[in-house]
């Protein structure tokens, strides 16, 4: 599903530079639930954001589901990120004007999608992340869990074959992060491919997967048994 | 590749992005509105003052030159200087056949007379005139008519009278039309009653009666007061002027050189300045609308940056989920040019209101100083086509900036 190999990345600063990501190889198997960890500047959410098309590595190969990522356009990594990437943010990052249903339909919109199709398609997802009734109503009028369901519906409108999440929990209190959790965690179970970027080890070992970066390299990387969250809903 | 602008998706985010920002969209706006404005107002009224020129030079031949005769200021041929000059009947026949480019040439005479209509008189300018006349300075009848054809011919004691004339000649509400008045003691019929116009050349004349019965009355002979010579249209009056003038001192024996034997009037210079005055006022007008209207459309540009940056995070958002950076750029200058136009559409309304109010105020009546101030479809047509041309451009300079930014770094923006 993802394979990376030897992947290089360094930020200029100043005159000097700040090498990041000092040659990771991971490989992640389709239907895997992966946790990466590590400390600040441990160069995770840079990982996570090469994976996501976001940035690019200065070296080393991506590959995904079978399909080298290398030198893209801009135009082509949009059109990449919009067909096998769903995107969970830790602050939603949800359009502020636009109601959750206009949210969730806006990457099918991009894949080009009538209008009616985009409509039923969203207001499926909504459904799916128990949201139907509020379909209507701004981000603003929504709690943290609820805005974060939003934008997980948003991640999975476009029926990615990824979805990454970078800190989904990390704006939420304990309960509600349980809540999301146990959604992502169904959302494995029926089959979907997720990376995501915590620092917390309760979330992380919700997880099947950890693998804890440290200044730039991958120190351990470990298959664990998955604490399931609906126990502490 | 127009596809998109009859999307209903392409629209929404317009008005989203327009009602999230209602006053700084409306502030933004006025700067176009009021460029627009000030091009409409100014153009409908430079327009208004053309044709209130148009209307006061209407009735006349603005291609025409009066000449007549003065004292010579050279001596020449043996006569000394001095010499009387008085034009005639013969000089006018040979210009009309010997100079290129001429329309009409009317020969005209005129005196003053006591008119006497039973117990009212007055003194008044009266004319000896062709009928010809008027073609080169149209008189506008009240009641009758002019002199004709026929009471050249037979010299008909036939008088056409001013509206002023009649006033003072008749009772109020008289029919003047078939009376008779008296003029140097001879009866004359009253044909018709014409409207003085605001703009004469010459002096102003009060009574026309035909030619050859004023050639009879004051016994003229061939003798006439001066002549009004009309070019055609696409010949110069200053040029046609000039070979005039010689060819009068060629045949009165006035040396060539000779400037003051020849006096002359040129309606066609005189108008000339006023049309390059109009001509002027309107070039200023364009000039300064459209200037206004660039300065308008770069504060749209100017807000439409400080929008891109207010939503940096959004354009990263938008393009981790998808959008293409030609999708990002296409909406920014679709929001542009809707600005632009709704702006510029509220400005040829309320400019065209404006119109309506001065020809309300300013344009009623005969002597208003602008009339019917308008601008045509072509003219707003263009100031539409500008208005989108220079909203496309200056879209183009947000939607860069918006795309220039990596989606990550957009995304990290707080």
């Amino acid at each position: 599903m993802l394979k990376i190999h030897q992947l290089h990345k360094s930020y200029p600063i100043g005159d000097s530079s700040l090498h990041v990501l000092k040659g990771i190889d991971l490989n992640v198997e389709e239907g895997e639930m992966v946790a990466i960890m590590g400390s600040s500047g441990s160069g995770k959410s840079t990982l996570l954001n090469i994976i996501g098309m976001l940035d690019e590595a200065d070296s080393g190969e991506y590959i995904l589901d079978n399909l080298p990522i290398k030198d893209l356009t801009e135009k082509k990594a949009a059109v990449y990120r919009n067909k096998f990437l769903g995107f969970i943010f830790q602050s939603f990052n949800l359009i502020n004007y636009k109601n959750a249903l206009e949210n969730v339909a806006l990457p099918l919109y991009y894949q080009g999608l009538k209008r009616k199709e985009r409509q039923e398609k969203a207001m499926f997802h909504l459904g799916k992340v128990g949201l139907a009734d509020w379909a209507k109503h701004l981000p603003k009028e929504l709690s943290g869990g609820q805005k974060q369901r939003v934008a997980i519906a948003r991640a999975l409108a476009a029926n990615p074959k990824l979805l990454l999440a970078d800190e989904p929990t990390g704006a939420l209190d304990t309960k509600t992060s349980y809540d999301i959790m146990a959604f992502i965690q169904q959302l494995n179970d029926e089959g979907k491919t997720i990376l995501m970027v915590t620092h917390e080890e309760d979330i992380a070992n919700m997880c099947k997967r950890i693998v804890r970066l440290r200044d730039g390299v991958i120190m351990e990387d470990k298959k664990v048994n998955q604490v399931r969250a609906e126990q502490y809903v | 590749m127009f596809k998109f602008l009859f999307d209903r998706d392409t629209w929404q985010e317009v008005y989203d992005s327009f009602s999230k920002n209602k006053l700084r969209s409306i502030l933004t706006m006025v700067g176009v509105w009021w460029g627009i404005l000030l091009l409409i107002g100014l153009l409908g009224s430079a327009r208004g003052l053309e044709n209130s020129f148009n209307r006061l030079f209407g009735d006349f031949a603005t291609n025409s030159v009066f000449i007549w005769g003065r004292s010579t200021g050279m001596a020449f041929k043996g006569f000394q200087e001095g010499k009387r000059i008085r034009l005639s009947l013969s000089d006018a026949k040979k210009i009309k056949e010997n100079i290129e480019g001429i329309e009409f040439v009317v020969p005209r005479n005129q005196n003053q007379a006591i008119v006497i209509r039973n117990f009212l008189s007055g003194s008044f300018s009266i004319a000896g005139d062709y009928p010809l006349l008027d073609q080169v300075e149209k008189k506008k009848l009240i009641r009758g008519r002019f002199i004709n054809q026929n009471d050249i011919e037979d010299k008909k004691k036939v008088i056409v009278l001013s509206e002023d004339a009649y006033k003072q000649l008749f009772e109020k509400d008289e029919n003047a039309i078939g009376e008779y008045i008296q003029v140097n003691s001879i009866n004359f019929k009253v044909v018709g009653l014409f409207k003085v116009s605001k703009i004469n050349m010459g002096p102003p004349i009060e009574m026309h009666m035909p030619f050859t019965t004023f050639q009879q009355v004051y016994n003229q002979g061939d003798q006439i007061g001066w002549m009004m010579i009309t070019g055609k249209p696409e010949y110069d009056i200053v040029q046609i002027e000039e070979d005039a003038k010689l060819l009068l001192k060629n045949l009165n024996d006035i040396h060539p050189k000779d400037n003051r034997a020849l006096g002359s009037a040129n309606a066609g210079k005189e108008i000339g300045k006023v049309t390059g005055f109009l001509t002027g006022m309107q070039f200023l007008t364009w000039f300064v609308g459209i200037a206004t209207l660039i300065a308008g459309v770069f504060a749209i540009g100017n807000i439409l940056l400080i929008t891109v940056k207010e939503r940096t995070k959004e354009i990263g958002v938008r393009r981790a989920l998808g959008a293409t950076p030609f999708e990002i750029k296409r909406q920014i200058v679709v929001e542009a040019v809707f600005l632009t136009i709704v702006a510029g559409i509220f400005g040829i309304i309320t400019g065209g209101w404006i119109l309506i109010l001065l020809d309300h105020f300013v344009g009623q009546g005969d002597d208003a100083a602008i009339v019917n101030a308008s601008v045509s479809i072509a003219v707003v047509f263009i100031a539409l086509v500008i208005l989108v041309v220079l909203g496309t451009l200056i879209g183009l300079i947000p939607a860069f900036k918006a795309t220039s930014i990596k989606p990550i770094e957009a995304l990290r923006e707080e």
